[in-house]
């Protein structure tokens, strides 16, 4: 992060970084929330422990490039398919031996959740450490140097401040875009989606028209958990893996998916953008505690004045 | 075709339904009549395995349902149109029906009979279920039902709420279902309604069947009625 670029009269390009900083939080934070969002909106329970499977993502990364080694490329790509899947598959089994015991009840499953954010948390210490470990990029590495001047837009100008993003996180930008388009499809085009939005809508009608409505469930607390840890994957290039990186994106998260309505994709993803922005741009510019506190007192002006939600349909 | 035997079921510890026992033959219009909270609507879920039975079984053409988990029950030929309609609201009125017909693997040739039927629905086909009127909606409730191909056929008050044309409407489909050999069970709580279609009336009062007459008995003897609505 720049100093403080207040100083000086010439904004633009620090706007631009800000910005581009802010897309990608908003990238990662929108695939992260919207998964929370799927679980909540089809669910109905809220699921603390969404941090960490955001978390396991990354150190699942970490531990697969790690003990692959070759090029970068190998071990990241191979994490971006693994990750997901592992950490879905752990997330079904935990919504099959947990959550469908305690019959998703709202209150305990918000219990049951905590103590699995904390058996994960723990397991992951103790396995893997209380260290940062970093992921190389699976591009660009040797260009970690600014490559991409800023200060170029409008007025045909260059700054050469040494401002500048790397190739892989315009590409996390571009892969979010991509996943999200993907979720989109899913829920809009296909069989499953139509089932979930059935199962949402009414889960005792999906029962009575032949849906197996725990089927259901246990899929997308596996696909809810599979996005935050691919979104896990994706930043740990840029974030380095730690076991308590959880914590963040799920407060994060809960204020995007408050902010754009319970259960509400579009309106999530608007709010990622946002928060996501935001938090971007006063980080930069002021401090990141700032854009927490900002993010946060949203969040208490959304609950006040429109309880449902930018984008929430329900009311009541 | 149904068989429910002394069945007790209920929520948590609140016990509605005792030891309820009722038969539906294909073909046949049982009707349920009792007041507000008798069970009713109760009956109707505990038959869908959507409230847990205590004991007594639900049976369908000798297979004993109420074993399965419940979204097997409307696989073996059980189509709900529960009171209030619970459509799924946000979804289209096509993907409202193809949910029905996903339940049974039912084939095109079904939905176009059930579209035959209630012509309305083919011309608010790609509409939300939530934007339809009324009667609309009771409509695409029935035949989403019917796209399961029923064998049974559970209606919960299918003519709450609407004007005198689609109660007829939806009347001449239960009555043309009846007539295909479909099992139905009817809840309603106009009497006339009732009288009008009705093979069999049973009455619930408490969670328990008092008594289950020919519809016959009562159309000749209106005062039977009045002893159990107590209008």
């Amino acid at each position: 992060m720049p100093g403080n670029p207040c100083a000086r009269m010439d904004l633009g390009p620090y706007i631009v970084l800000a910005s581009l900083e802010g897309a990608i939080t908003a990238a990662v934070l929108a695939l992260t929330a919207v998964g929370l969002s799927l679980v909540f909106g089809v669910m109905r329970v809220v699921n603390i422990a969404h941090g960490e499977f955001f978390m396991l993502g990354a150190v699942i990364a970490w531990w697969i490039a790690h003990s692959l080694g070759g090029h970068p490329a190998i071990g990241f790509a191979v994490a971006l398919v693994a990750a997901p899947l592992i950490v879905g598959a752990l997330a079904v089994a935990a919504d099959m031996t947990i959550l469908k015991r305690l019959n998703y009840d709202p209150e305990r499953t918000i219990v049951a959740t905590i103590g699995v954010l904390y058996i994960i948390q723990q397991m992951t210490l103790m396995g893997y450490g209380p260290d940062a470990r970093p992921v190389e990029p699976p591009f660009n590495t040797r260009l970690a140097i600014p490559w991409f001047e800023h200060g170029a837009d409008g007025w045909a100008m260059i700054w050469p401040w040494g401002l500048g993003t790397t190739s892989y996180k315009l590409a996390v930008i571009g892969a979010a875009v991509v996943l999200l388009c993907g979720v989109w499809l899913l829920m809009s085009r296909t069989r499953f989606g139509l089932v979930m939005r059935a199962t949402q809508a009414d889960r005792d009608m999906a029962q009575a028209f032949g849906i197996p409505v725990e089927r259901v469930y246990a899929l997308v607390f596996g696909l809810g958990a599979a996005l935050a840890a691919l979104a896990g994957v994706l930043i740990v290039p840029i974030q380095q893996a730690h076991y308590l990186m959880g914590a963040d994106p799920l407060l994060l998260s809960f204020i995007v998916v408050i902010i754009g309505g319970l259960g509400s994709l579009p309106g999530t993803v608007l709010a990622a953008v946002l928060i996501g922005l935001s938090d971007g741009i006063i980080s930069v510019f002021f401090s990141p505690t700032l854009a927490k506190i900002l993010a946060t007192l949203l969040v208490g002006l959304v609950l006040v004045f429109r309880p449902q939600g930018l984008f929430g349909a329900r009311s009541g | 075709m149904l068989r429910l035997e002394r069945i007790n079921a209920g929520y948590g510890r609140a016990q509605v339904l005792r030891d309820l026992s009722l038969e539906v033959a294909p073909g046949e219009i049982l009707c349920l009549l009792g007041r507000n909270g008798a069970g009713k609507t109760t009956t109707m879920q505990a038959i869908m395995g959507l409230v847990p039975l205590m004991s007594g079984r639900v049976m369908l053409a000798g297979q004993e349902i109420s074993r399965l988990p419940a979204y097997r029950v409307p696989r073996g030929g059980i189509g709900y149109v529960p009171q209030g309609r619970r459509l799924f609201a946000e979804l289209t009125v096509a993907q409202n029906l193809e949910i029905g017909l996903r339940a049974r693997n039912s084939g095109p040739e079904v939905l176009d009979e059930v579209l035959q039927l209630f012509p309305r629905l083919r011309e608010r086909y790609g509409q939300r279920a939530q934007t339809l009127s009324g009667g609309e909606q009771q409509m695409l409730a029935t035949a989403r039902a019917l796209c399961l191909r029923p064998k049974v056929l559970l209606l919960d008050e299918p003519t709450e709420g609407l004007q005198p044309s689609m109660i007829e409407a939806i009347r001449q489909v239960i009555v043309k279902m009846r007539d295909e050999g479909v099992a139905i069970l009817l809840v309603e709580q106009r009497v006339d309604a009732v009288l009008s279609v009705a093979d069999r009336v049973a009455f619930i009062e408490n969670g328990r069947n008092t008594e289950t007459l020919p519809a016959e008995a009562l159309r000749a003897d209106h005062s039977i009625v009045d002893r159990y609505i107590g209008v």
